[in-house]
């Protein structure tokens, strides 16, 4: 894929799931401790999401860090917005400061915030 | 591939002048390191911008010579 290619795939992959997670792996089998991080957290918050293996695809795994100029996988966006990567979302959680983005992002949690 | 710590200080001060940079070694295997950036700079920035901006000072090392930095941000009290 082109360059252009990879963008317009990324803004159609954002447009159509509120919380997309580019990731190492899959949720079921993350192949790396920070992606494993990250679905760990999404899923104690009972958040449905939408993820995406970059490993399948090195087009991907390039475009996604041009996209956010962002050097590292992964990569949480809710409603098309970047949030950030392992080291920000886990802080996010600890303060609760997640949860409360969600909420006020209309994602729905079934954990108490 | 791995840094040096003292390298990575002295990126991040170089790009941000007036950070103060704490980092350490988690493993001792001068690949998995936690850095700790206090900066005037990163005022009015989101997490996101700030993190962005010792990226940029790490210039392109980082997810490349670097592989895991594990990196926390915050604003001077006095600032």
């Amino acid at each position: 894929m082109s360059e252009t290619q990879v963008t317009d795939r990324i803004k159609q992959d954002l447009s159509e799931s509120p919380v997309v997670l580019y990731m190492k792996g899959s949720p079921v089998f993350p192949q790396c401790g920070f992606s494993a991080a990250v679905v760990e957290i999404l899923t104690r918050l009972g958040v449905k999401f939408k993820s995406h293996d970059v490993l399948q695809d090195p087009s991907l795994r390039q475009g996604i860090k041009e996209f956010s100029n962002w050097p590292t996988i992964p990569q949480l966006y809710v409603k098309g917005e970047f949030v950030g990567g392992c080291d920000i979302i886990r802080e996010m959680f600890a303060s609760g400061e997640l949860q409360q983005y969600l909420t006020e992002k209309g994602v729905a949690t079934t954990a108490a915030a | 591939m791995a840094m040096d710590a003292a390298e990575i200080e002295r990126l991040i001060k170089d790009g941000i002048p007036g950070a103060r940079v704490t980092i350490e070694d988690l493993r001792g295997d001068g690949d998995h390191y936690a850095a700790h950036v206090i900066a005037a700079a990163f005022k009015g920035k989101t997490r996101v911008q700030q993190h962005q901006m010792v990226y940029q000072a790490l210039r392109g090392r980082m997810g490349d010579a670097l592989h895991a930095l594990a990196l926390q941000t915050a604003v001077p009290d006095d600032a």
